[in-house]
């Protein structure tokens, strides 16, 4: 069936929750609603209140509450209606979802999923653009997901409810709605923490996520007539990060730009552009390049294009790369 | 009784008189070998709670959050427990380790820094203790959702303090509870400070029980220094929960005697006359006269209690100092259910740097 993101994602808890009793759905408008995206459309009339549930507004109780839940036997997915109103629910997250492994030895363990959309690009108000990806990446314990296409945004759901870890899974606004893929309609798994080789080409290796990728893809096209041919690897996974394919990409290619929407300081270019430099300098052709957002507030929408990675800026990027 | 004590119009809920004598409307129906299990839990709480000040005091302990005064909020609403309800700590309860059987090795073990002291037997379901005030409530009420879920005749009990009631955690978790009719019993240990700021700098509300009001259940104030009628309210609303009639919020009134922890120096904050107040409504010594006007105590029997937590406190000091430090791939193999290829790839790098500095 030809689905986009929304609906791969969507059907991929029907099935998770029609496969295991143990899968509850929970968060803001999520029941009755469907989801402010209609992520959820469909759940509470066919797993019925108990499973499908619309809390209060209070994001850290809602994480709080499904840590709880996770310990005594659930599997939850939580919905945070934005990435900008995640922070309320940091100290669940951090203090508690990621770390309860640790602090029991084992004896008890957070099998949760955190869905929210994330990132710019879509002309929004304030709060509903934030890609802070990175804050997750730098906490032990906590696995960060997002996809960039429909069939992998379902196989990495789906992966990420049956992981026995807590997920935090970004689902890049942008692209929900972005286009259409052809997806199997049984369940399958996209493996957590493994990159994707989505072009194969020389010369350089461009490391992206989520919403860069179409548009990593699409610098790419154009810089086709210079007779340039870049490697574009899909992370998919951002913690545990999967450094093998991006190191052994670098070395066959010899240079690494990394583009993310997120600010530069300390986003996860940075620790990519440190790993590679640590493990292959004296193999790169020419200084690793990121392409990123900028250090500042996410502009509202008549500023956004300022902000916001074009490909036009990443083919620019790649031609300076190339030329050194 | 707990619809009968509105804590609006400040009224406390009370068994035992500070002389001892027990309310006979009120007296829970417990056996006389309880009421002396009971006494003994505490005499318990108190001996470990002092032998870890010793010891925190030789180098032999980390800080640690001393339990002394709290030994009949604890015990007292513990022992009202059973074996499939849940239980949320927070870092601040000896006493209900104690009463439900938690070795108090894992006691020593986790507060000498080492987290094999959390890892809960498989048969208790205790979760570990949380240090941010408050975060634990939530959990407690998510676990209550998953029961009630699953239509399971079990409750979840969470204690805090009353600082922990100015958390905006209390106020979501306490706000679904009332939503979702959860089997939930929330117990404040009021001992009057979070760990300088007295209890009418958190609040303006004339008690903490009446918050409860607010989201839609009952809340009741317990004289938390009287075993009995902690354990009387904390078994009702424990009925109460596991038979479907949702939360209650229970304030224990009580005093912390002992410092927020052992790096606070509570003289910068309270009066010797104050304490010494507070010291005159001892738990312990409330019980032991209960106890004589039952003829369930006498000098011998004290010493057998005595005899029995000193042995048991000396064996599990000597077991957990004996608990060998944890590896080094201990620190790592529990992060993830698998170690991932970058951690297992750090772990290895320490591992021969180590080695290298070790030369």
């Amino acid at each position: 069936m030809m689905l986009n993101m929304v609906q791969a994602l969507n059907q991929a808890m029907h099935g998770e929750m029609e496969r295991d009793r143990s899968v509850v759905v929970l968060g803001e408008d999520v029941a009755v609603d469907g989801g402010v995206f209609r992520l959820t459309e469909g759940l509470l009339d066919k797993f019925g209140p108990e499973r499908v549930i619309d809390t209060p507004l209070a994001e850290s109780a809602l994480v709080g509450a499904s840590i709880g839940m996770a310990v005594a036997g659930l599997r939850p997915i939580a919905e945070i209606q934005f990435m900008g109103f995640i922070y309320p629910a940091l100290n669940q997250i951090i203090s508690h979802a990621a770390r309860l492994r640790n602090r029991s030895r084992g004896r008890f363990t957070v099998p949760l999923v955190i869905r929210t959309p994330y990132g710019a690009g879509v002309r929004a108000l304030e709060h509903h653009s934030e890609s802070t990806e990175a804050v997750f990446c730098q906490i032990p314990g906590l696995k960060v997901v997002v996809p960039s296409t429909p069939y992998d945004a379902k196989g990495l759901l789906i992966a990420s409810v049956r992981d026995d870890d807590p997920v935090i899974f970004l689902e890049p606004t942008k692209l929900y709605r972005a286009g259409r893929q052809e997806l199997p309609d049984e369940l399958y798994e996209v493996p957590l923490g493994q990159a994707k080789i989505v072009r194969e080409g020389e010369g350089v290796t461009i490391v992206a996520w989520g919403a860069m990728i179409p548009l990593v893809q699409k610098a790419a096209e154009l810089v086709e007539k210079d007779g340039l041919f870049p490697e574009i690897i899909d992370l998919r996974t951002l913690a545990p990060l999967d450094r093998k394919t991006v190191l052994e990409s670098v070395q066959r290619t010899g240079r690494l730009m990394v583009v993310h929407e997120a600010p530069k300081t300390c986003g996860l270019g940075a620790e990519i552009a440190a790993y590679v430099a640590e493990k292959a300098i004296f193999q790169l052709e020419a200084p690793i390049l990121r392409i990123t957002g900028q250090d500042i507030t996410v502009p509202l929408a008549k500023g956004e294009d300022y902000y916001y990675p074009s490909p036009e800026r990443v083919a620019a990027g790649i031609k300076k790369i190339m030329e050194s | 009784m707990i619809e009968k004590f509105d804590p609006l119009k400040g009224e406390r809920f009370q068994v035992l008189s500070e002389k001892g004598q027990a309310n006979p409307e009120w007296e829970p129906k417990l056996s006389g070998p309880d009421k002396q299990k009971i006494y003994g839990l505490m005499a318990t709480t108190r001996a470990a709670d002092l032998k870890a000040l010793k010891m925190q005091r030789q180098g032999r302990m980390g800080t640690f959050a001393p339990s002394l005064g709290h030994e009949a909020c604890q015990v007292g609403s513990a022992f009202a427990l059973q074996e499939k309800d849940w239980t949320f700590p927070y870092f601040r309860d000896l006493g209900t380790y104690v009463t439900l059987g938690l070795p108090l090795k894992y006691y020593f073990l986790y507060w000498i820094g080492n987290e094999e002291g959390m890892r809960i037997p498989a048969d208790l379901n205790i979760f570990p203790i949380s240090v941010p005030v408050g975060s634990q409530i939530p959990h407690a009420v998510g676990c209550a959702m998953a029961m009630k879920s699953r239509k399971e005749t079990a409750a979840a009990v969470v204690y805090f303090g009353d600082g922990a009631t100015s958390e905006g955690d209390f106020s979501e978790a306490l706000n679904f509870a009332g939503v979702f009719q959860t089997p939930n019993v929330f117990i404040c240990i009021n001992n009057q400070y979070a760990i300088s700021t007295p209890v009418r700098r958190q609040t303006a509300a004339k008690t903490l029980a009446q918050k409860a009001l607010a989201f839609g259940f009952e809340g009741i104030q317990v004289d938390g220094n009287d075993a009995l009628a902690m354990y009387a309210v904390t078994k009702e609303a424990l009925e109460k929960a596991r038979s479907g009639g949702g939360p209650t919020l229970i304030e224990a009134f009580t005093y912390r005697m002992g410092n927020h922890t052992t790096s606070d120096d509570a003289s910068r904050y309270r009066t010797d006359a104050e304490v010494s107040e507070w010291a005159k409504r001892d738990p312990l010594e409330r019980f032991k006269l209960y106890l004589k006007t039952k003829n369930l105590w006498d000098e011998s029997f004290e010493e057998r209690v005595q005899k029995e937590a000193d042995a048991l406190i000396t064996k599990a000091i000597a077991d957990a100092e004996a608990t060998p430090p944890p590896r080094l791939e201990d620190l790592f193999i529990h992060t993830y259910k698998e170690l991932p290829p970058d951690l297992a790839e750090q772990l290895s790098e320490l591992r021969d740097s180590l080695e290298e500095e070790r030369k």
